[in-house]
């Protein structure tokens, strides 16, 4: 059995569920806070992964990442960047596909923290980066850790998106989903078989684990 | 000295309602800001931290103006250096006791305060414990103590004692008193205890739907008809019994119950839960040594 598809799958999901990570705590902050009147535009927005079809973000994103189109030309003429049938395409787009999955937990972590946290932390002098790393971030643990759990979890669930974008190319684009229905267009199903099942015990042990640690099931090991 | 001129239109739930303040506060002051629920007395005090805009007026503190909607000027919160004791506590539930007086150290500021501050609260013994673990008068003890280590001219308090059994409330306004006193703070603390005012403010500012309708000392305050009487308690009336001719009125004042007999005109708008005032005019008081 060919395990190239399954490491390519984790890598994929570790570096976006990573970057992503990044770039949704500023975004969840914003959600969680700013009185912006166009605020539900922005998460009508973030939210559209959820259920446009994956197949439709990866169409636009085929067109839009193109070096035969206006956008996809410049980021290969400036910064020499092929999105489309490579690692980092995939990333990208997973990114913009999970992002409601890492974003919403955030920001409701953060919503449903008690004002008055955020309020004395300010009034003792800190500022919001302070506060936000030191005060808020740590009392929403779980939040982030559904975060991370969810995104990653979605990003190896992908199948549309990935195809769209990143076809079928051995060791670069072909992941564990797509492997899958490779061999199952080829009849192999004892191959087919390994990869779900693999696939589906450590998915499975993944959210076992979140619950677990939410449910507070490891606190009475520790302390 | 704080001036604080302001108006704001607040939505009560009453429906809306004008802020409308025009109040001085002397340095040192401890003042009770009195007043049913909804007057807008909460809104004073974040109006003076700066979590409130007012929208219009001015705000000035020791000769400083911290808020001013003519010239665009208000100051964050950060900048306004003051101790605000929250209703919730508001402390940090991942950081124990000792951590979170520490959080609230400033950029180069003497660690040693932390260590003042835990000992005169009579905190050394929970210093460790995480703030879930606490009761709330320990939390509350806390959350001063915490408000206290950036060394504030000003101490906010919103109704910090609601929650407590009274034998609790008693032992923490004494700790109120102490550092008030120690560290040379204007207090300002939201209540509506008449007690509790009498045992700690030296000015009460009575608010009614937005509005200030009466300043004073809370002796002249709560006692209409000024009594020249050398003892005077503020108590609670627990129950009225009939005898013959009179009545018989229990009234709680700090943990004893003391028993009053009263003219059928003086209990007549008494019922039990009342706050009253017990006085006497003691001519001839019996002193023992003991």
């Amino acid at each position: 059995m060919n395990w190239e598809p399954l490491v390519l799958t984790f890598k994929l999901a570790t570096v976006t569920t990573v970057l992503l990570l990044v770039i949704s705590i500023p975004m969840a902050y914003w959600l969680a806070y700013s009185k912006f009147r166009l605020k539900p535009v922005v998460e009508a927005l973030i939210s559209m992964p959820l259920v446009l079809p994956p197949t439709v973000l990866g169409f636009y994103f085929l067109l839009a990442f193109s070096p035969n189109n206006a956008f996809g030309a410049w980021l290969n003429d400036w910064f020499g960047i092929r999105l489309v049938f490579s690692f980092s395409g995939l990333v990208v787009a997973s990114m913009i596909y999970s992002l409601p999955f890492v974003v919403h937990p955030i920001s409701s972590g953060l919503s449903a923290a008690p004002p008055s946290l955020r309020e004395a932390a300010y009034l003792m002098g800190k500022s919001r980066i302070t506060t936000l790393f030191r005060i808020l971030l740590p009392n929403i643990r779980s939040s982030l850790l559904t975060a991370i759990i969810l995104g990653f979890a979605h990003t190896v669930g992908e199948f549309g998106v990935v195809l769209m974008i990143g076809g079928n190319i051995p060791g670069k684009t072909k992941v564990a989903s797509i492997a899958i229905y490779d061999e199952v267009e080829a009849m192999n199903y004892d191959n087919a078989n390994y990869y779900s099942a693999i696939l589906f015990v450590i998915t499975f042990a993944i959210l076992l684990l979140v619950y677990l640690v939410n449910g507070g099931f490891f606190k009475r090991f520790w302390k | 000295m704080i001036r604080m001129n302001v108006e704001k239109s607040l939505r009560a739930a009453s429906g809306p309602m004008l802020l409308d303040l025009d109040i001085q506060i002397g340095q040192g002051q401890f003042i009770a800001l009195y007043g049913e629920s909804g007057a807008g007395k909460t809104s004073v005090l974040r109006m003076l931290a700066g979590l409130l805009s007012p929208g219009k007026g001015k705000i000035e503190v020791h000769g400083k103006v911290w808020y001013d909607s003519e010239h665009k000027v208000n100051l964050r919160p950060q900048q306004r250096k003051i101790g605000f004791v929250f209703q919730d506590y508001a402390l940090f539930p991942h950081l124990n006791v000792r951590k979170n007086l520490e959080f609230a150290l400033q950029k180069k500021q003497d660690p040693q305060i932390v260590n003042e501050l835990i000992a005169v609260t009579g905190l050394t013994n929970l210093q460790n414990e995480l703030p879930d673990t606490l009761s709330g008068g320990q939390k509350q003890r806390v959350a001063l103590a915490r408000a206290l280590v950036q060394k504030p001219d000003i101490l906010l308090l919103d109704e910090p004692l609601s929650a407590l059994d009274t034998r609790n409330r008693s032992k923490l306004q004494d700790h109120l008193l102490m550092v008030h006193k120690k560290y040379e703070l204007t207090t300002i603390m939201v209540t509506h205890d008449i007690g509790e005012i009498h045992k700690l403010a030296n000015q009460v500012i009575h608010l009614e739907h937005g509005k200030v309708i009466n300043t004073g000392a809370p002796l002249e305050m709560f006692s209409k008809n000024k009594l020249s009487g050398k003892f005077q308690f503020t108590g609670e009336v627990l129950s009225i019994e009939k005898q013959e001719v009179i009545y018989l009125v229990n009234v709680l004042i700090n943990h004893d119950i003391v028993r009053i007999i009263a003219q059928h005109d003086e209990i007549e708008h008494l019922k039990p839960g009342d706050k009253v005032i017990v006085a006497s005019k003691a001519f001839n008081p019996i002193l023992i040594k003991i």
